[in-house]
């Protein structure tokens, strides 16, 4: 079957312009990055519901802070470097500390940027965000997730930080069955030998590596988990308890991410062997997105490997 | 403004004063310099320009007021007690575990507190956006921000003011409280700010300088404010840092600093006599 690919900023566009029509209290803010972070369409079909801020994410979270705090519900926008990491304080101060009714669309996160570089490739922000109080952190995985994810986020009250991907990535959610939760993941596969818990793009690999090495006779338990904050403590520590032992997947540092939010939560409740994937520390640079996540060992191929590594299984 | 008027606002501004140094001398730290050069201010806002309910401090149609000098909380809470917001005696209880004054202000734990700050450079951006939100939902509400001379040192009060310009923002006050002093030192010496009024026309706001302390050029300007159309409008003050106490008045070391038992027996003495005369005037 031929894979349908949608890059998750394009799913937070479409969600965006369907909020619009239902709710007449969503505004959306954006720096100078419409086109890019495609609230561009919300901009087309809302004109007098969008506010460019221009370069000025710093003002922009703080307008979107004032914005809710005169009751609107505005989805502020722009990449994921200049929301969770310029703005950050601008985050922590004007919105989670007031806990104020902000959706912050972050788009461009991880290495898959590409060819733009390092300096845009934000593989922090999970970390940034996560240690804001009271703030949700979700990665959604496909569009339809991506679409789900930011109905939710309407619906949540409170602050709510949400990463795309400009990379478009394989659909594998089916829309008619889909149901979503803030704070719930979801059991791609099921198995008991190992559990891969992924979140955002990586979550698509973890399920094909989770193919594969079932031809290995291999049973790996395949979780989802697009909301990183608050953490799905029940499913992490039954699948921790029922395989014993735990692969991390993320386009994010494996510091401070959802990493070491399950090993935090797996440290102190059931300690259990984890070995986590994603960005070493150290920075990307350009590039194409997919050639990218290839260099750094965010594909399917170096899930398995890990896999096999972890149970000492000898290669074929 | 007729004098009786006046005099009432003056002897409220002594009371909120009063306020400002029970509250930093109980708490044993605070702000009082900036809170006492913005005390005839505070007062002027919750005594004659808000539209605010004290029995309604959530109602929606009401002004809104950020203070992003957020650290003269103080001044604020003090206004707001003698507006009757919350019992004057919350004021003891600055700063303290349990209590609802926090140490710089928390929309959600002190009524008629309009967002929180403390981080300076950022309310002016809140402001901004309750300003433009309130002109989005046809409400008729003003929006007033108070920003410290130092404070504008930061970058981001400049992207605010962008944006107020940019989306004209006529319903949106902004008050510099040019105490010339911060930590460091004068202003001048630290980073210039200067020329304010002539950086904010450059900006394109319509600009007013007032003395802080003078009720008259008060009304003047908050008058004038209200007549600009298609800009946002900035009533620059200079004012006295620790106004109204002898021995803080323009004295650097007065920004972040409580009056021991000794300074605030002074500084309650001459409050009080000065309050006293304005009574027997």
């Amino acid at each position: 079957m031929e894979e349908r690919k949608i890059a998750t900023r394009d799913s937070y566009g479409a969600a965006l312009v369907q909020l619009g029509t239902e709710h007449p209290d969503v505004v959306v803010f954006d720096a100078d990055l419409s086109a890019a972070t495609k609230t561009s369409m919300f901009k087309k079909a809302f004109p007098d519901r969008h506010f460019d801020c221009g370069i000025a994410e710093a003002d922009m979270m703080g307008a979107a802070a004032g914005a809710a705090a005169m009751g609107m519900v505005p989805f502020a926008s722009s990449f994921a470097m200049f929301a969770a990491g310029r703005a950050f304080e601008q985050v922590r101060n004007s919105i989670g500390y007031p806990q104020l009714n902000v959706k912050i669309g972050a788009t461009h996160g991880g290495l898959s940027v590409g060819e733009d570089g390092a300096s845009h490739q934000c593989c922090e922000d999970f970390a940034l965000m996560r240690s804001i109080p009271g703030m949700v952190v979700m990665c959604p995985s496909d569009d339809v997730e991506a679409r789900a994810a930011v109905q939710a986020a309407y619906e949540h009250s409170g602050p709510v930080y949400m990463r795309f991907g400009r990379l478009p990535v394989p659909v594998f959610h089916m829309e008619e069955s889909f149901t979503f939760q803030i704070g719930k993941g979801e059991v791609l596969l099921d198995g008991s030998d190992i559990a891969i818990i992924s979140t955002g793009l990586m979550t698509y690999e973890a399920l094909k590596a989770g193919k594969w090495l079932r031809q290995l006779g291999i049973q790996a338990r395949v979780i989802n988990l697009c909301t990183i904050k608050p953490l799905d403590e029940e499913l992490i520590l039954k699948a921790a308890r029922e395989c014993g032992k735990i692969i991390t997947c993320e386009e994010h540092s494996i510091i401070g991410g959802l990493g070491e939010a399950v090993c935090s939560l797996l440290s102190e409740h059931l300690p259990t062997p984890v070995r986590r994937i994603g960005v070493n520390d150290e920075f990307g640079h350009s590039g194409p997105g997919a050639a990218l996540l290839q260099e750094f060992g965010l594909y399917a191929c170096h899930i398995e490997e890990v896999v096999k590594e972890f149970l000492n299984v000898s290669d074929r | 403004m007729k004098p009786e008027e006046k005099r009432r606002l003056m002897q409220t501004a002594c009371q909120v004063r009063m306020g400002v140094i029970e509250a930093t001398h109980a708490a044993r730290s605070g702000h009082p310099g900036g809170s006492l050069s913005a005390a005839d201010l505070f007062t002027y806002l919750y005594f004659k320009e808000l539209n605010v309910d004290p029995q309604r401090p959530d109602w929606e149609d009401r002004d809104r007021f950020v203070l992003s000098k957020g650290h003269t909380a103080p001044g604020l809470y003090s206004a707001l007690a003698n507006r009757g917001f919350f019992p004057m005696e919350d004021l003891k209880t600055l700063r303290q575990i349990g209590s609802h004054l926090q140490g710089h202000p928390n929309m959600n734990m002190t009524p008629g507190v309009d967002m929180s700050t403390g981080s300076l450079g950022q309310g002016i951006s809140a402001a901004a956006g309750m300003a433009l939100m309130a002109k989005h939902q046809g409400k008729s509400l003003r929006v007033y921000a108070l920003l410290g001379d130092g404070e504008i040192q930061e970058g981001q009060p400049w992207e605010a003011f962008m944006f107020a310009h940019h989306y004209k923002l006529d319903n949106l006050c902004v008050i510099i409280d040019n105490n010339h002093l911060q930590i460091d030192g004068p202003v001048e010496e630290v980073m210039s700010p200067y020329p304010i009024p002539d950086k904010l026309k450059a900006f394109g706001f319509e600009v007013m300088e007032i003395d802080g302390h003078d009720f008259d050029q008060m009304e003047h300007a908050f008058a004038k404010a209200r007549t600009v159309k298609g800009a946002p409008f900035a009533i620059i003050m200079s004012t006295v840092k620790g106004k109204g106490v002898s021995f803080m008045e323009d004295q650097a070391s007065w920004h972040g600093k409580a009056p021991n038992d000794e300074e605030y027996a002074m500084a309650m003495t001459e409050l009080k006599e000065h309050l006293a005369r304005l009574e027997g005037n």
